[in-house]
């Protein structure tokens, strides 16, 4: 039976593994996805029948429990995955992602209990956790306890900020500060737990955790959230991982590890597109810095344009690339923006949609609202494919997009988005911008790109704004 | 059970994997990624119920409790959105809106 189980574990993580081979490519992504669902499945089958629990006293009472329990949280996930909107699905993933730190920390609680009930058989009173675990298992489950903790509180803060339920980004004066003493803090309870088997310790040692993933999300500003929401789901990896060496679980640890670092190199990508250090998301708010380096006298005539006249100006262009930003999603533009996009493929105009990396709330956000729409993928391009086409460009339109179509990020030092990679929509013959009001971008920063010579603003609802192009469109 | 030298080859060898499965990715994919690895550390399910199943005091049966709770939103939660996601992804030569699995 222990063999059965064991290699039931390895097809799990070779299926776990397999499967995310395969969503690197979109033609097999969905197979992909089916792939490492068949794993969990199998792999959560195969526990029912690990001899520890079926032996154990409480058998009946404890199977009973895990199938309640799974029933309960995982209808409560179905319910809300199924019907959880495109645009939020950021916050979903951190949620998601949430519970499976908070399960890694629970499993350690469950671990570092049984160790203290254990040691107490010793009246002495000097048998420690690390006697009874030995250094090894005791030093990665308090690792993982922290680490999933942590990532615990911090992703349901990260769900309340992309959901609306919280907006302040200070909850104390010199917030670094005391996050820095709290970490220190917290640490040496986890110090004092592997030394000690004493209960009060180890609540202390859980409370400080889930308060420091609460102090270090709250100061992080919107712009930087898909940054967090991909690290903390590296380390809910990284819990899982070191909980399954704890439980001597391969699937586990396979499984864990990777993600683990998969999520680190996908953290550090989406830092690097939005020109921010992995650092400095956390010890900076951009909000702030780029309120002190505004005013930099990008003034200028906005020049407005109606839609009558930009939809005559795309009819009649060879090649359009439009910009979607999160704006665009969030007007629910994006239906509407595919509609055009076919009655201009049926005048003869190529289209093509152009992608920064950081566009929407996390990479790819942006494709799978555009997908949602109808989009075909391969009309959409990357930032490297499409750049050097924006000189062959009859007209860029930017919808609901801002900072990511910045000149100041290439040419002004001083600005703080310098040194992020931008689509070059300024180098098209013309850029339409669709723009509700004339206010900065969410990082506030001022854009020159609005007040360029080849540039015309539609002012409007993104959703309205596109509804008047199709009709000036179809009435040529 | 899995120790020493052995764990240590399987962090490096895992955390390799995960590291190349990740370069070669396209931009367009990183969201269902991420979401699809979040749905893979859901693993963490089988760990709670193994916490939970050899639980002997109530309070461990309370933890454990909670554990599968958790684990297992995260396993079906990352499932359901990764898939919702990825469905969604088709080329523009209209095939008969075809199934893909």
């Amino acid at each position: 039976m222990e063999t059965i189980i064991q290699a039931s574990y390895m097809v799990a993580a070779v299926l776990f593994i397999l499967g995310l081979k395969q969503m690197s490519s979109p033609v097999t992504a969905r197979r992909g996805i089916v792939w490492a669902g068949a794993g969990m499945v199998l792999a959560t089958l195969v526990t029912f029948m690990v001899p520890e629990i079926i032996d154990s006293d409480q058998a009946i009472t404890n199977i009973a429990l895990i199938v309640i329990a799974i029933v309960i949280g995982g209808g409560y996930a179905w319910y809300s995955g199924k019907n959880v909107a495109m645009t939020d699905m950021p916050q979903m993933i951190a949620m998601y992602n949430g519970m499976g730190g908070g399960a890694a920390a629970a499993i350690a609680a469950v671990e570092i209990l049984k160790a203290r009930t254990e040691a107490s058989h010793d009246l002495t009173g000097s048998t420690s956790i690390s006697d009874i675990l030995g250094p090894d298992v005791a030093i990665l489950g308090i690792l993982g306890a922290i680490i999933g903790t942590i990532s615990f509180s911090g992703s349901i803060i990260a769900w309340a900020k992309l959901d609306g339920r919280l907006n302040r980004s200070k909850l104390l004066p010199k917030q670094h500060l005391v996050n820095a003493v709290l970490a220190i803090i917290t640490v040496g309870f986890a110090a004092s737990i592997y030394f000690s088997a004493d209960l009060n310790t180890i609540i202390i040692f859980y409370a400080l955790a889930l308060v420091l993933g609460v102090f270090i999300t709250v100061p992080v500003g919107g712009a930087d959230m898909p940054v967090i929401i991909s690290l903390f789901n590296a380390l809910t990896g990284l819990a899982v991982g070191f909980e399954g060496y704890v439980l001597g679980n391969a699937a586990m640890i396979i499984a864990g590890i990777v993600v683990g670092s998969a999520g680190s190199l996908l953290t550090q990508l989406m830092a690097v597109a939005m020109n921010r250090s992995v650092a400095n998301v956390f010890f900076a708010g951009v909000g702030t810095d780029a309120a002190a380096a505004t005013g930099d006298g990008s003034e200028g005539v906005m020049k407005e344009i109606q839609a009558q006249d930009a939809g005559i100006l795309m009819s009649f262009a060879s090649q359009v690339v439009i910009i979607p930003g999160y704006g665009m999603a969030v007007a629910q533009a994006q239906h509407k923006i595919w509609e055009l996009t076919q009655l201009l493929t049926e005048k003869g105009v190529t289209v093509k949609f152009a992608i920064h990396p950081v566009a929407g709330r996390m990479p790819g956000h942006m494709n799978v609202l555009l997908a949602e729409a109808g989009v075909p993928y391969d009309m959409i391009y990357d930032m490297e494919d499409v750049n050097a086409d924006f000189k062959n460009t009859t007209v860029a339109l930017v919808i609901g997009a801002n900072d990511v179509v910045n000149p100041s990020a290439k040419n002004d030092t001083s600005s703080p988005l310098y040194g992020m990679p931008i689509l070059d929509a300024i180098e098209a013959d013309n850029v339409i911008v669709i723009k509700r009001g004339r206010g900065a971008g969410f990082s506030g920063v001022e854009n020159p790109l609005f007040f360029a010579d080849n540039t015309k603003m539609l002012f409007g609802d993104g959703q309205k704004a596109a509804s008047e192009l199709i009709q000036a469109v179809k009435e040529l | 059970m899995i120790e020493g030298l052995a764990a240590i080859y399987i962090f490096m060898l895992a955390g390799f994997t995960g590291y190349e499965i990740i370069s070669k990715v396209p931009v367009i994919l990183h969201t269902p990624l991420m979401s699809g690895s979040n749905f893979v550390h859901g693993i963490v399910l089988v760990g709670a119920m193994f916490a939970l199943g050899i639980a002997e005091s109530t309070t461990e049966q309370v933890i454990g409790f909670l554990a599968v709770l958790l684990g297992a939103g995260n396993a079906v939660g990352g499932y359901v959105v990764t898939e919702r996601m990825l469905e969604m992804f088709k080329p523009s030569k209209k095939e008969t809106d075809g199934e893909g699995a």
